[in-house]
């Protein structure tokens, strides 16, 4: 009944609007408006551009300005602070075109509307003009470039000799982390090794493997590189920390690299923002199925101090597994049980 | 008058055959080898899909600015794609944004858009009877058809329609095992989209080919009307490019169906490690955007063809640099196959290779920025009539340039790393190429509506249309741009999850609301449209006082366009309020030798010249 009843208002509501557009188109003939060039609507649309264009760009920059905070993310990272850098070079250069562009279209438009008594200028051209107008946007875009080249060969540069290695592996729909180890080496991995317990599949064939760790939460320390080995073991995803501007995709059978130092650890971070529950997130921005909304893992900064400490207490992989030890070739045996600091006992 | 007619037959012999028997229903509207009918049957087709497209990203923006909402009483059109709680799946939610994108970039942009306006503009701009093949143009509509029906299809399926992202990046879309919608809609998809590649290279060639050799007596490349020009690009590059589509097409049809590795390597999903090794994902990535890329451009040419001429024809004035803009639209073309990389700069791409791409991608911003200065001094001075399409063309250049420059933003491969696949890339390319052919396509229906019925469209409700549609797009891509910096990834089905996204609900409702506002404006062009067709005012010969040949023909031309012989062409298109002539328009047809008064001083030259040419026909007339 109640659905009648809106369906019954929408159909009156649609008539009455069609009445008044017959209406109104009658009383245009009526006056011969039809027969104008230009109708009294010409004056209207004008002066809504300008009011567009008032009312839009005070939009713009009053909320622009009130939710700076908002949209602006603090950044953790050093390369973070040279792509601020770029960013807000490139916003005052294309925030000056846009502004000036947009005003010109609709002054223009207003400033310009059809009057009976004037005559378009003909003006088909000025190759002075042409040119001065490809020449200078090239410049401008030339030095955009040129820094933009600069910053990205820095972030893109090989990672130094004493990175902290850690992968991050991706799968439907979370992220592994593995840690290198007191050899600070990543072990091997083969695909074809992976099962419900060995989500890596760290091969036992490879010596740096035995140390490898596996932890419940990721922890980074600040100040030092840290280098994230990426990968996937089934689709796309992609590895993306907001507040350390970082983001490379993960790619089944192409292991990736992104090398960065972080600036503030979780604690500090949580005092410049004032929020006790803050915590850098990592999120999925490669579509990869269901879950690729719910991709998420929590990282901590620690000082490097904490985090020497929280890495010396992390069993590796195999000392927690030790029924993988079938998998250590027989000639590795003894290597495998002094890396995982397994003792001969425990195994007994 | 035997000299007449003899000179008629040795040019247009194969066209005059059509003119005076009845068509029957069929051969008519159905298999019609007529251009205009096939210019019509592409408009419908594209506005039908258009509804579809539009739709879908009402849904999943209900989904985004009211994730609590019970969805419930979408059960009736969706079915089991709506849980028992209300809520939408989020699978199918994937489903949604990848059809919508499919269908908006594929169906409406590319074939709604250049499939019309090329189809119907070309033979009537550059004085022909139709295109150089008929028949495969015929061909082309109905593998676009085809295509459409297949693609139409996949929605109806139980596991759904494809769900991988329009890019349908593999492995995602080469393993049913990821996701539903991988499977046989995945399948469908393929089958559509080489179907739709067959459709656009039968169309694509037919343009090129019409545009070089059926341009009429003095209808030289240098007074094409930039519409024309576009149009060739367009095709030119829908031709180079989508061979290549095909390409990568065929290798993901072989991946997922023959065991082949050409994108899959090292992956265990659903418990098992498959076969597959050393192929490469990133492979099908760079075929992809090869065509990925030139689409854009595939879809942007031709609206700012139509905008070029409309904004020419309304404001009085010949389009500023000419030349410039088809020099401007030559390098957008070359440069379009050479900027791909940069959808690919945090794909595991070798860094130096992203530089490479950086520096191409800017580059491709001069010929746009020249253009949109040229726009600018088009209107400067100008003496601006707003009928809806000046006002649709006018809008364009906003986008254009709101849109174009946060491009500036994405082609630096620094700042793309944190702005990638975020909401930031989803304003851009929703306004530089969403918004901005879409308001092309518009401007152009609204242009040559009183060509291709015969009768006007109601102005004022154009009017109205314009400016919910245009506050309406402004209000939904550019809050996104706050939310894109402030890092919210595309394609989530909620941002709860994350505390870093957890903000921006209030501005996520907006958005969603404007949205349906602004598809609530469409159905007022949409009535518009059909009343107009039948009830609209009877449009005069030439409404806008417009120079191009089109406004020649009869009021509603024939089969043949012209019933008698084809106009000569004798000067540019662009004589708008030329000092001295009576009229502020002087069309292309009429012979400078007949307008002294206006003449430019190298156009007396040349009008000296033309008398030969005049003499001549009035010789063949009398």
């Amino acid at each position: 009944m109640f659905n009648l009843a809106i369906g019954l208002g929408v159909v009156l509501l649609l008539a009455i609007l069609f009445l008044i557009f017959r209406i109104s188109s009658l009383i245009s003939v009526a006056k011969g408006n039809t027969n104008k060039i230009a109708t009294s609507s010409n004056k209207i649309n004008g002066a809504l551009f300008m009011l567009f264009l008032i009312g839009g760009g005070f939009l713009f920059f009053w909320y622009s300005i009130k939710e700076f905070d908002n949209y602006n993310l603090p950044v953790a990272s050093e390369h973070g602070s040279e792509y601020e850098f770029m960013f807000w070079i490139t916003m005052a250069v294309t925030g000056v075109v846009f502004v000036l562009t947009q005003i010109l279209l609709f002054y223009f438009s207003w400033k310009y509307q059809y009057k009976e008594d004037s005559k378009a200028l003909f003006y088909p051209e000025n190759n002075k003009l042409e040119v001065v107008w490809t020449f200078v946007p090239a410049v401008v875009l030339a030095i955009l470039v040129f820094t933009g080249w600069r910053v990205w060969t820095d972030i893109t540069a090989p990672a130094p000799e004493n990175t902290n290695n850690i992968e991050i592996m991706g799968y439907q729909f979370a992220w592994g982390v593995r840690y290198p180890g007191l050899d600070g080496e990543l072990g091997n991995s083969d695909y074809r090794e992976i099962d419900a317990t060995n989500n890596f599949g760290i091969d036992f064939n490879d010596k740096a493997a035995y140390d490898d760790f596996i932890p419940r939460e990721m922890h980074i320390p600040k100040g030092e590189p840290v280098t994230f080995n990426i990968r996937a073991r089934d689709v796309l995803h992609s590895v993306f920390a907001p507040h350390f501007r970082l983001k490379m995709d993960a790619v089944p059978g192409m292991p990736t690299t992104f090398t960065f130092t972080a600036t503030k650890t979780t604690e500090e971070m949580r005092e410049e923002l004032n929020d006790p529950e803050f915590n850098y997130e990592i999120a999925c921005t490669e579509i990869c199925g269901r879950g690729h909304y719910s991709m998420k893992l929590t990282l901590i900064v620690d000082e490097p101090k904490e985090y020497r400490e929280w890495y010396a207490e992390q069993e590796s992989f195999l000392k927690r597994n030790p029924e993988y030890l079938t998998k250590v070739p027989n000639d590795l045996k003894e290597v495998a049980l002094l890396k995982t600091g397994i003792d001969n006992k425990e195994l007994d | 008058m035997s000299t007449a007619a003899e000179v008629n037959i040795d040019q247009d012999v194969h066209h005059d055959e059509h003119h005076d028997y009845e068509q029957s229903f069929i051969s008519k509207y159905i298999f019609t080898t007529d251009h205009k009918m096939i210019g019509k049957q592409f408009l419908i087709t594209g506005i039908m899909w258009g509804l579809i497209g539009v739709g879908m990203s009402v849904i999943f923006r209900l989904q985004l600015g009211f994730p609590e909402m019970d969805l419930g009483w979408l059960r009736p059109l969706l079915g089991g794609w709506i849980s028992e709680q209300g809520k939408l799946d989020p699978e199918f939610y994937l489903a949604l944004v990848t059809m919508h994108g499919t269908i908006m970039v594929f169906f409406v942009l590319t074939a709604g858009l250049s499939g019309t306006f090329s189809n119907y503009l070309i033979p009537l701009q550059i004085g022909a009877r139709d295109m150089a093949s008929g028949f495969m143009n015929m061909l082309s509509y109905w593998f676009f058809f085809l295509s459409s029906v297949v693609m139409m299809a996949s929605i109806f399926i139980e596991t759904g329609p494809a769900a991988g992202g329009w890019v349908v990046y593999p492995p995602l879309s080469a393993l049913p095992q990821a996701i539903q919608g991988s499977g046989l809609g995945m399948t469908l998809w393929l089958v559509a989209m080489v179907f739709f590649i067959v459709s656009m290279l039968l169309g694509g060639i037919n343009y090129i080919t019409t545009v070089i050799n059926l341009r009429t007596e003095g209808m030289s490349f240098s007074r094409l009307p930039l519409t024309i020009w576009a149009f060739f690009l367009t095709a030119v590059i829908g031709l180079l490019s989508f061979p290549v589509l095909f390409a990568a097409a065929l290798l993901l049809v072989f991946d997922r169906s023959f065991g082949t590795s050409f994108y899959l390597s090292d992956i265990y999903i659903g418990g098992e490690a498959l076969p597959n090794m050393g192929g490469s994902p990133i492979l099908y990535q760079h075929l992809f955007w090869f065509l990925g890329h030139p689409e854009v451009y595939i879809v942007l040419l031709p609206a700012l063809g139509i905008t070029s001429e409309v904004i020419a024809t309304n404001s009085r004035k010949p389009i500023f640099g000419y030349k410039a803009m088809i020099g401007s639209m030559l390098g957008i073309t070359v440069l379009s196959f050479v900027v791909w990389a940069h959808h690919m700069f945090v794909s595991g791409l070798n860094p130096f290779l992203g530089s490479v791409f950086m520096f191409l991608t800017l580059i491709i911003a001069i010929p746009s920025a020249v253009k949109v200065f040229n726009y600018l001094t088009t209107l400067w001075k100008g003496n601006i009539i707003f009928t809806p399409a000046t006002l649709f063309s006018i809008g364009l250049v906003s986008f254009f340039i709101s849109g174009g420059l946060t491009g500036i933003f994405l082609g630096n491969s620094v700042i793309d790393i944190q702005l990638h696949d975020t909401y930031f890339v989803v304003a851009h390319f929703h306004l530089v190429m969403g918004s901005l052919s879409i308001f092309g396509l518009l401007a152009g229906v609204y242009h040559w509506f009183p060509k291709m019925f015969g009768r006007m469209m109601d102005e004022k409700l154009g009017h109205i249309h314009f400016w919910m549609t245009f506050i309406g797009v402004y209000m939904i891509f550019f809050p996104m741009h706050y939310i894109g910096i402030a890092g919210f990834p595309r394609r989530y089905y909620s941002w709860t999850n994350f505390d870093a996204f957890s903000s921006y609900t209030d501005l996520n409702m907006f958005v969603s609301v404007a949205a349906f506002v602004t598809v609530a404006a469409q159905f007022i062009f949409l009535f518009n449209f059909f009343y107009s067709m039948y009830r609209g005012k009877r449009a005069p010969q030439n409404p806008w006082r417009s120079n191009t040949l089109e406004w020649t023909a009869p009021i509603e031309p024939g089969h043949g366009n012209w019933p008698g012989e084809i106009p000569k062409v004798y000067r540019w298109p662009y004589d708008y309020s030329k000092p001295g002539a009576k009229e502020d328009f002087i069309p292309q047809h009429i012979p400078l030798s007949h307008t002294p008064e206006s003449n430019l001083d190298h156009e007396v030259e040349l009008a000296k010249k033309e008398v030969v040419d005049k003499t001549a026909n009035a010789q063949s007339n009398a």
